[in-house]
């Protein structure tokens, strides 16, 4: 399934979040500036209101916004500062000891922060109404890329041919349960998320050369939109095969697409890096290596949360 | 079974804790004879180490008696008396094929946390953090043994525990750091630090044949020892003499044509407020590592030497001498030993009385003193060189 916005949205929201940026960073460095641009009194507590109303203001949404953490609620967010603006600059407006050109600044600046809000409104309205309640699905804006590379001393046949039996991908990526071939390139793929919520989905393969090249991409209503694609390639002098993998996650919106989100979004790269060092183990030592400290092998999550370095007990 | 675990800084207890289990099929069960603390411990037992979690196992030289193995491991059976190698190594990867066992590729599960400090992870190492593994130490009863068929090194029974468990550490590990200078006939070494490593770097150089061995430490039982059974021909109290003007003088000038820095992260120095600056700095983790020994070891080197450090290093140094380094045509080796490729032949050497490294063990205790041990090995009381614990 398709997911994130039209990318007219996302770029109008993208424009607004360095628009942010920009002028938030300028607010903060040099208030007494701004406020002479627009028009206003230039004394201690407008520059104050300038920089930490306006500035600190605008830099948090730019931030709130490039990171696609909750861009929605940024965006109102942007409509409700616009708003302040607004009264601010009317109280400029309506102030009598404006001279001709102070007056005419402040106008062009009225009229330059309605158009802002017209725009802020726009984005907001369109991304709430593409996400539902907004954030969840608000990763899909960008969707998750990640790359992982990995060099694995065997023959490039024999690391293609292992890759290529998907029902082997579980042995060696963390958070599948299960793949299950359905034939004709077609593989039923089972997750298990947080919480013990289970995620299935049906793959197919989408592109494939003999020791090259193997690409997959989910079909139908899968509850993560999903595709990848691994190279391999013979290394040099006899290194074994160079592997170089890319995979791109949508998160879809609502309840479950958080639970995905969470499933593949923490620390996706180093997930992937652990996966790949886990296939290489497989490869070269026959089984995925454990300690102590990390009973299920590397796995992103156990490095923060290690047992000690004591004998496992169940 | 009871095994010593890390509680804390400069805290150590023996405690009872599960017996190791088979985790993965070429594991082996090992029962634990004799086990040693090493100097590198002290670095764990100080704090310098990141990722030590509370009730870690310690403990990375040990040998014992093979009590269980996986369904994958052939060369060892039952039975078996065994010298258990510190880096965990799988065998199969490029690093190990090329005989790089420190450095293997497989054997950290942790590797992404070893990743985020030194760049790439090297191998898993027993009892010694997280970041290199999360494996259970030796100073135990027993301890859970991976790859089986590719570390342990079988011993007749006609030899004494004490002639080689250090094969498991500190013999190649010195015997590395000499093999590191690639020595040519006349060629002068010197050595800083007369610790247990350090002693056997010294004889190492010695076997390899270095003119002169020059033994570089402040205290004079250590001295003592360099050149009563390591075979050090001159010594050096840095206390009480410059060590630079000294090497200058025993070598006409030159230099030492290969200097070993066999201290690591925590050395101590004559100067006060330099050693002031690196301890305040390391305190608050604007740096890692106190690296006087390695400035000096390099100010010394002749032109066109050899720098080897196999003392252990944790993370950043500062104010390292570059400029002399690169301008006199220096070249430094490195490395945690890769054990596996010199306990063989250093077994012969035992074998042949060529070396017996038992000469630097000074105290034996059983595993129930440890606490009392680290605390005696780190402030070098009784004149404290080796201790030997037997479970």
């Amino acid at each position: 399934m398709s997911v994130g916005s039209s990318d007219g949205t996302r770029r109008l929201v993208d424009g607004l979040g360095w628009f942010s940026l920009g002028l938030g960073s300028a607010q903060l460095v040099a208030p007494g500036v701004m406020n002479r641009l627009v028009g206003a009194d230039d004394d201690a507590v407008s520059r104050a209101v300038q920089r930490w109303l306006g500035g600190a203001r605008e830099v948090a949404a730019g931030v709130g916004i490039e990171l696609r953490r909750r861009p929605v609620r940024w965006l109102w967010a942007r409509v409700a500062g616009d708003v302040l603006d607004l009264t601010m600059l009317g109280a400029v407006l309506g102030s009598p000891r404006r001279g001709r050109g102070g007056r005419r600044r402040a106008v062009v600046a009225t009229a330059a922060v309605v158009g802002v809000t017209v725009a802020d409104v726009v984005a907001a309205v369109r991304l709430s109404r593409d996400g539902g309640e907004g954030g969840e699905r608000d990763k899909a804006v960008g969707g998750i890329d990640v790359k992982g590379y990995i060099t694995v001393n065997r023959p490039v046949g024999v690391v293609f041919a292992y890759w290529q039996d998907v029902e082997n991908l579980p042995r060696f990526m963390a958070h599948l349960q299960s793949v299950r071939s359905l034939g004709g390139g077609r593989s039923r793929w089972r997750a298990a998320g947080p919480a013990g919520v289970e995620v299935e989905w049906d793959a197919e393969i989408s592109g494939e050369r003999i020791d090259e090249f193997i690409a997959w991409r989910s079909v139908g209503a899968a509850s993560v939109d999903n595709s990848g694609e691994v190279e391999f390639r013979a290394a040099p002098g006899g290194r074994g095969t160079e592997i170089r993998v890319r995979l791109t996650y949508h998160p879809p919106a609502g309840k479950l697409g958080a639970t995905v989100a969470k499933l593949f979004g923490e620390a996706p790269e180093q997930q992937v890096r652990d996966d790949l060092r886990r296939f290489k183990q497989v490869l070269e030592t026959g089984e995925v290596v454990r300690s102590e400290g990390s009973p299920e092998g590397p796995r992103a999550r156990r490095q923060v949360f290690q047992r000690p370095a004591q004998p496992v007990t169940s | 079974m009871r095994a010593t675990t890390w509680m804390g800084k400069t805290h150590v207890e023996v405690q009872d804790v599960p017996d190791p289990k088979i985790l993965n099929s070429r594991d082996a069960i090992v029962q634990i004879t004799s086990t040693a603390i090493c100097g590198s411990d002290l670095h764990l037992y100080n704090g310098f180490i990141p990722t030590m979690r509370k009730g870690d196992i310690l403990g990375h030289e040990f040998m014992g008696e093979v009590v269980e193995t996986g369904p994958a491991v052939t060369r060892l059976k039952v039975g078996d008396r065994v010298v258990v190698p510190f880096p965990i190594a799988c065998g199969h990867c490029g690093a190990c094929e090329r005989g790089l066992t420190s450095v293997c590729e497989n054997s950290n599960p942790n590797a992404g946390m070893a990743e985020k400090i030194m760049g790439r992870s090297p191998c898993g190492i027993f009892g010694y953090s997280h970041m290199l593994g999360g494996y259970p130490g030796g100073q135990a009863e027993y301890a859970r043994v991976p790859f089986a068929d590719v570390g342990p090194l079988k011993i007749d029974d006609g030899i004494p525990d004490e002639q080689v468990l250090f094969l498991s550490d500190i013999l190649p590990t010195g015997y590395m750091g000499a093999d590191m200078c690639d020595l040519t006939p006349g060629d002068v070494v010197a050595v800083w630090g007369a610790g247990p490593v350090g002693q056997f770097a010294i004889a190492s150089a010695r076997l390899l044949g270095a003119e002169r061995v020059i033994a570089i430490d402040r205290f004079g039982y250590r001295l003592q020892m360099a050149k009563d059974k390591a075979g050090a021909t001159d010594v050096i109290n840095y206390e009480e003499t410059s060590v630079l003007e000294t090497l200058d003088e025993l070598t006409a000038g030159r230099g030492p044509d290969a200097c070993i820095d066999a201290v690591g992260m925590e050395s101590h120095i004559d100067v006060g407020p330099l050693h002031a600056y690196d301890r305040a700095k390391q305190v608050v983790r604007a740096e890692t590592d106190r690296p006087h020994a390695l400035r000096e070891a390099i100010m010394a080197c002749a032109n066109g030497g050899v720098i080897s450090v196999i003392g252990v290093y944790g993370g950043f140094v500062d104010k390292f001498p570059m400029g002399p380094f690169m301008n006199r045509s220096l070249r430094m080796r490195t490395g945690q030993c890769h054990v596996h490729r010199y306990m063989a032949p250093l077994l012969q050497r035992i074998q042949a009385g060529q070396i017996d490294p038992s000469f630097v063990i000074t105290h034996r205790m059983t595993l129930q003193d440890a606490p009392r041990g680290y605390q005696m090995f780190r402030d070098k009381q009784d004149d404290c060189e080796k201790i030997v614990l037997s479970p």
